[in-house]
């Protein structure tokens, strides 16, 4: 009950302060069960990508997260196993022997859907970080999952890091076409395609001041010509 | 509310029933069949009833509670203009202050009637203020633009928009109590100039008259819907302090400046690559879209009428 209550409220407070709008540009939001492949860039995207599934399918969608940042206090350890049913893994790798991905492919294993994080973790610059290995190997052990490039947009704007107060800009969260790992596609191959399938998705209407609408140019200019 | 006040809005919800009944026809002349322009003005029409009973029951309740509306649009207008407008991680400061300390003092200067304080409190304190925040930042990439995007957003969408409820601080010898009336009369007019350009534009609209900003806009459309805007200004003098023909000129200055208001918003979208500024209003884009024409006409008009009337 109180569970059901924090996370009405979290998702009520995340819409409200973004505006959250779903794009639903690649796929429906409909139960297949899928693994939501998206840019990070705040602490708040997984809660925002989450607020913005239909509550029948946030129910079966868990978020993957690091057990180093969520088990840190007893109020962290509720949230996430209680209120979200997030997946914990560790970044740390505190048992070499143990298969880090374990814990994904159990939750895929009884038929919830996941929300990761292919950079590994906060992106602070635009565009995306190089993506890690998992989501190759989790669409290898489990190729009848749907991989769903998610692009959380201007989030970062909204909770810059190490602010306490949020601003009420508008965010975005938008939902592209499934991937499917191709017949021996090798893992470079695939993750390039995954990382231009999730570039691709970014709104062209809000490039940030680093990258400028009209590129300045960056080559010199023809020398003179000798006289 | 007055009689006058409840005839107006029984006029409009007359007027908005005559729309939604021409709506109905085109729609099924057209046999049920997907017709883009026909859908968009159902949904337009729709948004119209729902933005005139807020409008209604806000003057219901009274001055308050049309503060508090006309601060709500401010905070909408300002979170799509900052949302379109790049800045950087330094700019936090300017952008908190933007939304967290001048959007509600704004208000609360006209809360309780301090002209001498909200005329200035944007153009002067605060314009200062934000290059002084954002220069704590100790990021001098693109500076003068960035503080100038904060400042404009403010004077657009708080300074500009607070007008229209700063009309309730005028007082105005021989109309007491009706100061809500002429926002209405604003509002009503500057909108349906909007409207009936669009219809005029769509109906008998041939040359564009600026295809770079606003591809929709044309002469026919312009002409049309300003005359016939400020006849039904004219013809509504007796809600206002104006005489027929005082009303009729400032009903064509409010309608000018609306339209320019117009134009120079959508340069700023095209500029950034969008159509419209939000989604929140169906139909219609964002409350920006909506609200362009009178945030121009809005700071101009209190001042004539303050000038010559108050």
């Amino acid at each position: 009950m109180l569970e059901k209550l924090s996370a009405f409220a979290i998702t009520s407070l995340a819409r409200m302060l973004t505006g959250a709008r779903s794009l639903w540009l690649g796929c429906a939001p409909v139960a297949t069960q899928r693994i939501y492949f998206a840019n990070h860039s705040s602490h708040g995207d997984f809660v925002l990508l989450w607020a913005s599934l239909p509550p029948e399918l946030r129910a079966r969608t868990r978020p993957v997260a690091g057990a180093d940042y969520w088990q840190k206090s007893a109020l962290r350890r509720y949230i996430i196993n209680k209120v979200f049913n997030g997946v914990l893994i560790d970044r740390e790798r505190s048992d070499p022997e143990a298969n880090p991905l374990q814990p994904m492919l159990d939750a895929l294993e009884t038929g919830d859907s996941l929300i990761i994080f292919p950079e590994g973790t906060r992106n602070l610059e635009d565009g995306l970080l190089p993506f890690k290995g998992g989501l190759y190997r989790l669409g290898l052990a489990r190729p009848d999952v749907e991989l769903v490039p998610v692009w959380i947009a201007n989030l970062n704007r909204v909770m810059p890091k190490g602010r306490a107060l949020p601003l009420p800009l508008l965010c975005s969260v938008s939902f592209g076409t499934p991937l499917a790992i191709a017949e021996s596609e090798s893992k470079e191959t695939f993750l390039g395609r995954a990382r231009e399938a999730l570039l691709a998705l970014e709104p062209d209407g809000q490039p940030d001041v680093e990258t400028p609408v009209h590129p300045v140019a960056t080559t010199p200019e023809q020398p003179a010509e000798h006289v | 509310m007055d009689n006058n006040t409840l005839l107006l809005f029984a006029g409009i919800g007359a007027l908005l029933a005559l729309a939604s009944l021409i709506g109905f026809i085109l729609k099924r002349r057209s046999g049920g069949a997907e017709n883009l322009v026909v859908d968009n003005l159902i949904a337009r029409i729709n948004a119209w009833w729902v933005m005139v009973a807020i409008l209604g029951v806000a003057f219901w309740l009274g001055h308050v509670a049309v503060i508090v509306l006309f601060y709500l649009v401010s905070f909408y207008a300002l979170r799509e203009f900052l949302t379109l407008t790049p800045t950087r991680r330094s700019d936090y400061p300017a952008l908190a202050a933007a939304f967290y300390l001048v959007l509600p003092l704004q208000y609360l200067l006209i809360g309780i009637s301090w002209y001498g304080m909200f005329s200035i409190f944007i153009p002067v304190y605060v314009f200062l203020l934000l290059p002084i925040l954002a220069s704590l930042g100790g990021d001098t990439t693109r500076f003068l633009e960035r503080a100038s995007k904060v400042q404009w957003g403010l004077m657009i969408a708080v300074f500009c928009v607070s007008h229209v409820p700063a009309l309730l601080t005028l007082d105005i010898v021989g109309y007491e109590g009706r100061n809500l009336l002429l926002i209405a009369w604003l509002v009503m007019v500057v909108q349906l100039s909007d409207v009936l350009q669009y219809v005029c534009g769509k109906l008998a609209g041939k040359t564009k008259i600026a295809p770079r900003l606003s591809p929709s806009k044309t002469v026919e459309g312009f002409v049309g819907g300003v005359a016939l805007a400020t006849g039904v200004g004219a013809l509504l003098f007796w809600i206002t302090p104006f005489s027929f023909w005082q009303a009729a000129g400032i009903a064509l200055l409010v309608n000018l400046l609306g339209f320019f208001g117009g134009l120079v918003m959508s340069a700023i979208k095209r500029d950034r690559g969008v159509k419209d500024w939000g989604h929140m209003i169906e139909g219609h884009g964002g409350m920006l879209d909506r609200l362009d024409s009178v945030c121009f006409a809005a700071p101009i008009f209190f001042h004539v009428v303050r000038y010559y009337w108050a």
